[in-house]
């Protein structure tokens, strides 16, 4: 027998279920006196640098139904491409950005918002650029593992296409998938489906 | 070698964790993408994530059993104790654990949850804490109550805790549930089986854990938790050229 590894699995996932707001948005949901404000209601502080953007968009599962109970998290960089967290290494990101939110579906429509700020293209230590993007973690009911996507920009082409993340996604018609399309200075729509023809790009990294 | 705060992560193993399509749990059948995942190393968007320090803690956040009116909610009390590690078996330190469930009956605090057991007025069903230097977590809470629900004909939930866990990378990000040692509804449950193995099953299992109850007062079952690790070798961050 060889040596063992020192080594532990990691816990498997399970689905969030359909009461996750009761456990991380207690307060959206009407249950008050716990806490007193849900964690990441918003991403930015006021006074946060860069341009002020609002994404919209829904979850669609693959019967065409929109989702009303579905929990996202977003994770991004501040406007020069530097994530507010303690083990950022390449400088000290904007301390109005807090750069983490948590985007509840609307219980009645299903559309989420996230009002932010429009992250800077991330240049990794190893080299190469990301474009400017918002990294996203979906949970809900019947979802068994949280889904990682990202929301890439649709007026940021030139960034895309030196994108070492895009680059990877083989079906070059799906890299349309992640991006958020601009409707007006500012806004943008940007659908999440999660299975059928148009099925959003979904990562394992 | 890094430490476990940096450094690249290591890759889920995704025979290991509940697949997205599972018939058996059937919600997950029109919410399970159907294309393959497209997997690559992680990057800098994985590696890093959000901090929460001790400070935005109320002082009974972690006590289930008074932190919603002050007066003590119905049902067995138990501490829920363990560690957050990582995959290299090393403390996690400072995350965030959130923690949610149903009240003694098996009945949520939500409007959509119509089950006949009744509302614990005194039982909201949340807390949270923050891991301390050794990723060491603690709760006192009351024992949640199994309960049925519409997924076959005569379905029930085991007794179960729900779990959100951040690690120091957004790529950490898990949630999951513990369920109670000796519980014979684990083995019937839909949701338990949508992990592939028996082994992996186990790890959701916490054990009775009688030297942490306290005399008189409550009983206690231990439970860690395990996050995606950080490969750890000097090479893996060797200047160019090098």
């Amino acid at each position: 027998m060889p040596q063992k590894l020192d080594q532990l699995r990691e816990s498997p996932s399970q689905t969030a279920g359909p009461y996750v707001h009761i456990g991380l948005t207690p307060n959206a949901l009407g249950n008050h006196g716990i806490y007193p404000d849900d964690l990441g209601t918003t991403p930015i502080k006021p006074g946060a640098r860069g341009e002020a953007i609002t994404i919209i968009g829904h979850v669609r599962d693959g019967a065409g139904m929109i989702l009303r109970d579905a929990l996202i998290e977003s994770w991004q960089a501040d406007a020069a491409g530097l994530y507010p967290s303690p083990n950022e290494r390449r400088g000290k990101a904007d301390p109005n950005v807090t750069g983490w939110a948590r985007i509840l579906a609307d219980f009645d429509t299903g559309d989420w918002v996230l009002k932010t700020i429009k992250p800077g293209a991330v240049t990794l230590p190893q080299g190469g650029v990301m474009a400017p993007h918002i990294a996203l973690w979906i949970v809900a009911r019947g979802i068994n593992i949280g889904l990682q996507t990202r929301i890439y920009f649709e007026d940021e082409a030139e960034a895309n296409a030196d994108c070492p993340v895009l680059a990877r996604i083989e079906h070059k018609p799906r890299v349309q998938t992640l991006l958020a399309k601009k409707v007006s200075t500012g806004q943008y729509r940007f659908n999440i489906v999660l299975q059928g023809d148009d099925e959003t790009v979904f990562f394992d990294m | 070698m890094t430490d476990a705060a940096h450094g690249p992560l290591i890759g889920r193993d995704r025979l290991w964790h509940p697949p997205a399509y599972t018939a058996g749990y059937k919600t997950s059948v029109t919410r399970a993408p159907s294309r393959a995942l497209v997997a690559m190393g992680s990057t800098l968007s994985e590696e890093t994530g959000p901090a929460f320090g001790r400070d935005m803690l109320g002082e009974m956040d972690n006590n289930l059993i008074l932190n919603f009116t002050g007066q003590p909610a119905v049902g067995e009390r138990i501490i829920m104790h363990g560690r957050v590690l990582d995959e290299n078996a090393r403390p996690v330190p400072n995350v965030l654990v959130e923690i949610w469930h149903a009240n003694a009956g098996g009945r949520y605090r939500h409007k959509k949850d119509g089950y006949l057991a009744p509302l614990d007025p005194n039982f909201g069903g949340c807390g949270r804490t923050v891991s301390n230097a050794e990723g060491r977590y603690e709760f006192l809470t009351i024992r949640p109550g199994a309960y049925p629900w519409p997924n076959g004909v005569n379905h029930w939930r085991p007794m179960h805790i729900h779990i959100s866990v951040f690690g120091h990378g957004f790529g950490q990000r898990l949630i999951t549930q513990m369920y109670f040692e000796g519980d014979p509804l684990i083995a019937r449950c839909p949701i338990v089986n949508t992990i592939p193995s028996q082994e992996a099953i186990s790890a959701l299992i916490a054990p009775l854990d009688m030297n942490a109850s306290i005399p008189l007062d409550c009983l206690a079952y231990k439970f860690d938790i395990v996050l995606r690790g950080r490969r750890q070798t000097f090479f893996e961050n060797r200047r160019e050229g090098m």
